[in-house]
């Protein structure tokens, strides 16, 4: 009888060359995990190269999970288990499993000349070099060739299907349901029947070979996680961020334009709009990052919702135009899918480094909102609520996720799309001053004395004929203008517009478990975008050690929060872990005056819990003292 | 200061002969004209002498181009389109003739001038836009075609014109124009080629003659000048004509057959710049000259010009290229015969060829193409229409953002 061990997580790498359909294998198996009720974290990381030379460390491609009984905020920092496709996904990986991890390898692809091709001696999987691992040496790919014979492939053909061997045992190994991924399979290559059925017999022979050979002497379980009664589903943050563009868009009754170019990590929300033009979605592949914002900023002149995606380099690109969306005071809203820079930098690693680019990155005082996804599902609702604030405010508005965010996905609470705030476009359609004879005028700066915002004429409105541009406005009129005090003062209201949209969104809300009993933390650390799930991991690993620590996470950073000063003042010590060198420590340095601490990690890999934790306990030890 | 008007410059120049209006299918109206109450009498232009609005309101659209733009209600005449801001360029500038006859030919097409969208982009051709009453935007340089496109796609009741010079258009924003045209979003297209930048005070521009020597080349321009009708044909740009700042009637039926054209319709206009570029055009506008100069293409006349008509334009036979020949020693039956609608570009552009790209002594005017090729903006809205018929409300809404695979937590 087979021992079952009940674990409460547990995380899995999948490693192979970048044609061995490892993302494939990563998503199907996270699929059946959320399915399956489990609390689930990805990373995929692959190169940007298409098809890198077949073999080689540089063409290793792998998706991480973390699957649990309870509610887990990352993908987990090492592996507990590593299957490797081919040596160079070996050697590439095997640094990262602890000792004493489960790592599964294909032998079939450990051949002399690959293990040259990665700098290997002798075949690692013979020599005992690996002695300290659970290791499990199999020949999934001639095994999948034997069980797929009858379907009369090529033998490259049937090899292709060793990934899904693969998912058939760790799908085995863990439990997992396999209905989904059937279901998957039979969909995905429903014109291709021999490919299907090699890849379902390669699923279902993985599975089977888990069950009947006795090189596994225990299963696992990971029980569901408790979550709130609800509708789930798994989703990714571009396709969160697409469908909460879609939503805003159908909330504010507004056609979506999107004008966009490819650009890695951006594209996926390209394609995905692309797809649900039934929703009034109009979507322009542009010749270039610059057509694609300003046929975006075009299309809200004449009256729809402008949007544009992009990764860093775009938004360089697309700065002039941003530019003019602030002096033409229409809304607009911009995604950047941040990626490790600066210039091409690495495409497919994840960065926060374009936060000063998108507040400070135009010419003259251009003042924009500025929002950030924490979390893959947090995409949606940030696209919303940059709608609304594009909308009533006549701005501009960028929205900051990432590579980590964009391709990272987690169990989602289906929300009720019906019960979501509408938002109300207010087009002027009628004049709105009277001149010096009497006569009915339209004022296209006229503002709203509250928010300030201008009023949104479309072309069509009879009588409401006017001309704006790049040129500095005469206030209320619109006209050219180049007074000098007209100037100071528009440069000033723009300024204030964005500055007043802090009374129209949340305050921070600070988790200090045991400041209401007068014992609160000393050291507050303070994240924005897609550090969430990091720091609210070490966070609580930290509070597990009966330290004291307080989070706080910024969803909005243009304007920030009303409260921030005062809670940034509250703590002897703030801490901002970024991906970057600093960028939001700067900001709130030079606007509150307090010594925050920067935190620094830019490897293009989101931060490592378990250094942070260990980093962040020091510096509570370093205030508070040692524990006893 | 006194502005010089530009219709003291347009006035006492002979026109070139009557541009050709290709005859094309003119698209059904759309059914959802709106009704148009009875027009109120007595009602003249405002204009210059001569100048008339329509005498009865529009009934139809004068072109494929306007179809989906709603008619105006009443007759309009130029005073409508202009704006309440004074029009500041230099004295004497070929930029007032062009917006004179826009303000004057755009009554004629009966179109509501609050359906009217024009785009700038920066130069001083752009600022064309604050001097016309209908909705604009002075946007920035080069990229006037990208922001029209989305205009354009986002409006189907918009008529959509874009303002630009020849830098613009040719050099900081010539990617935006090349793929407008390929994409034959329907907008027209008034590019003012001065061959000089005005704005920033006189350096050489993409269209300057070689060895132009400017404040940025005291030495003399060492690149190559765009054609950029030719450009636009290489594009394959379904409408593309040439005419004259000076030639207010040329000027006006070339922009009206422009308006009518569906899809990008693409005006090279040869514009004065009397401070830092004067006379560039003198041989097309000169009396003694513009016989000599001005080769007029008119669809389905043979190609022939100058004194008498002494001379014509024949294909080499063996090269295929056009060649200016005298008439007498070729025999009038040799001339090639303009074929705007012809569907190979290659024609037009062959004529194109027949511009001098340095100092200008002769040049064809008139109607190089105009040809019937689906606009993108239509299609893109057909896109989301056909689309839309799979059913939009917020049961599909909600579908999509469910997805195919959910999963429920039971309390």
């Amino acid at each position: 009888m087979r021992q079952v061990h009940t674990l409460d997580r547990v995380v899995i790498r999948f490693a192979g060359d970048s044609g061995d359909g490892m993302q494939l294998t990563g998503d199907r198996f996270t699929a059946d995990s959320a399915t399956f009720g489990n609390d689930i974290s990805t990373l995929p990381n692959f190169p940007a190269e298409i098809r890198a030379p077949q073999g080689t460390i540089p063409g290793v491609s792998s998706f991480q999970l973390h699957f649990a009984n309870f509610d887990i905020m990352t993908p987990g920092d090492r592996p507990d288990v590593l299957v490797a496709m081919n040596p160079a996904a070996l050697k590439a990986n095997i640094a990262d499993l602890p000792r004493g991890g489960l790592l599964i390898a294909d032998t079939a692809d450990f051949t002399k000349r690959n293990l040259a091709k990665v700098g290997y001696d002798a075949n690692p999987l013979e020599d005992g070099s690996l002695a300290d691992y659970q290791l499990h040496a199999l020949d999934l790919t001639g095994m999948t060739v034997e069980a797929v014979k009858e379907f009369g492939l090529t033998r490259k053909d049937a090899s292709r299907a060793k990934n899904m061997f693969a998912l058939g045992l760790l799908s085995w190994l863990y439990g997992r349901p396999t209905e989904g991924t059937i279901k998957f399979l039979t969909s995905k290559f429903a014109s291709k029947p021999q490919i299907r059925d090699a890849n379902i017999t390669a699923f279902k022979t993985g599975y089977a070979f888990g069950e009947t050979t006795e090189v596994f002497a225990v299963t696992y379980e990971v029980p569901p996680a408790p979550m709130p009664p609800g509708t789930y589903r798994q989703i990714s943050g571009n396709l969160a961020l697409a469908y909460g563009l879609i939503t805003g868009a159908r909330k504010a009754d507004l056609p979506l334009f999107l004008g966009a170019y490819p650009i890695t990590p951006a594209s996926d929300v390209l394609h995905e709009l692309s797809k649900h033009k039934r929703f009034g979605v109009t979507t322009f592949q542009a010749e270039d990052e610059i057509a694609g914002v300003g046929a975006a900023l075009g299309a809200s002149f004449a009256g729809h919702l402008g949007a544009t995606v992009t990764s860093g380099p775009g938004v360089a690109l697309k700065a002039e135009t941003i530019g003019l969306a602030v002096m033409t005071e229409l809304p607009l809203v911009v995604c950047d899918i941040q990626r490790a820079g600066p210039s091409t930098g690495m495409p497919t690693k994840t960065e926060q480094a374009d936060l000063l680019q998108v507040m400070y990155g135009r010419n003259g005082e251009a003042p924009a909102p500025v929002l950030a996804a924490q979390s893959p599902a947090d995409c949606f609702d940030i696209a919303i609520e940059a709608i609304r604030i594009a909308v009533k405010y006549r701005t501009p508005v960028f929205v900051l996720s990432d590579g980590y965010v964009a391709n990272g996905a987690e169990p989602w609470q289906v929300p009720d799309v019906a019960a979501i705030e509408s938002i109300d476009p207010g087009f002027a359609t009628a004049s709105n001053a009277v001149d010096a004879q009497g006569k009915e005028i339209f004022l296209p700066y006229l503002r709203d004395p509250e928010t300030l915002a201008r009023p949104w004429a479309v072309p069509g409105t009879a009588g409401l004929q006017h001309r704006i541009g790049g040129i500095e406005k005469a206030k209320d009129t619109g006209a050219v203008s180049y007074d000098p005090g007209n100037h100071d003062e528009m440069v000033r209201t723009r300024q204030a517009k964005i500055d007043g949209i802090a009374r129209d969104i949340p305050h921070v809300v600070v988790d200090d478990p045991d400041a209401a009993e007068g014992i609160g933390a000393s050291v507050l650390v303070l994240g924005w975008g897609s550090t969430y799930g990091p720091i609210t991991a070490a966070v609580r690993r930290v509070r597990k050690t009966g330290r004291r620590i307080a989070q706080a996470h910024l969803r909005h950073l243009n304007p920030s929060p009303a409260n921030l000063g005062e809670v940034l003042r509250r703590y002897d010590r703030v801490i901002v872990p970024e991906m970057n060198l600093g960028q939001l420590a700067t900001m709130l340095r030079a606007k509150y005056l307090v010594d925050v601490h920067s935190y620094s990690r830019v490897r293009g890999l989101p931060i490592s819990l378990s250094e942070l934790a260990a980093d962040l306990e020091a510096e509570i030890d370093s205030i508070e003292g040692v524990l006893a | 200061m006194t502005a010089v008007s530009g219709h003291d410059i347009a006035n006492g120049q002979e026109s070139l002969a009557a541009v050709s209006q290709p005859t094309r299918p003119v698209r059904a109206e759309r059914p959802d004209r709106p009704e148009r109450p009875a027009r109120p009498a007595g009602r003249t232009a405002g204009g210059p002498a001569g100048r008339r609005a329509p005498a009865a309101a529009p009934t139809a659209p004068i072109g494929p181009g306007l179809a989906g733009v709603p008619l105006a209600l009443e007759p309009l005449n130029r005073k409508d389109f202009t704006s309440d801001q004074e029009v500041r360029w230099c004295p004497g500038c070929g930029d007032y003739a062009v917006l004179a006859a826009f303000q004057g030919f755009m009554p004629e097409l009966g179109i509501r001038k609050e359906n009217t969208v024009i785009i700038s982009g920066i130069g001083c051709s752009s600022r064309f836009p604050y001097y016309v009453d209908s909705f604009g935007m002075h946007s920035i340089h080069g990229r006037a075609p990208a922001i029209a496109t989305g205009v354009a796609t986002a409006r189907e009741d918009a008529a959509v014109f874009v303002i630009t010079g020849d830098g613009d258009a040719l050099s900081i924003g010539g990617n935006h124009l090349i793929h407008v045209l390929r994409r034959n979003v329907n907008l027209t297209i008034l590019l003012f080629n001065n061959r000089i930048y005005g704005l920033t005070k006189g350096q050489y521009s993409p269209t300057s003659e070689i060895g132009k020597v400017t404040k940025s080349t005291p030495m003399g321009s060492l690149d190559n000048p765009f054609n950029p009708v030719s450009l636009a044909l290489g594009a394959e740009a379904t409408f593309v004509a040439r005419t004259i700042d000076s030639d207010r009637k040329h000027l006006t039926e070339v922009l009206k057959a422009a308006a009518a054209h569906r899809g990008t319709s693409f005006v090279e206009i040869y514009q004065n710049c009397p401070i830092f570029n004067d006379d560039a055009f003198a041989s097309v506008k000169e009396a003694e000259t513009k016989a000599e100069a001005i080769i007029p293409l008119q669809h389905g006349e043979p190609i022939r010009f100058g004194v008498d008509g002494a001379k014509g334009v024949v294909r080499n036979p063996v090269s295929g290229a056009f060649e200016i020949v005298d008439v007498d020693a070729v025999g009038a039956d040799q001339l090639v015969v303009h074929d705007a609608h012809a569907a190979d570009p290659s024609f037009a552009f062959g004529l194109s060829r027949l511009t001098d790209s340095g100092v200008l002594h002769r040049a064809p005017i008139g109607i190089f193409r105009d040809v019937e090729a689906p606009a993108y903006d239509d299609l893109a809205r057909e896109q989301v229409k056909l689309a839309s018929a799979q059913g939009s409300d917020d049961d599909a809404l909600q579908a999509l953002v469910a997805g195919r695979d959910t999963w429920t937590v039971v309390g």
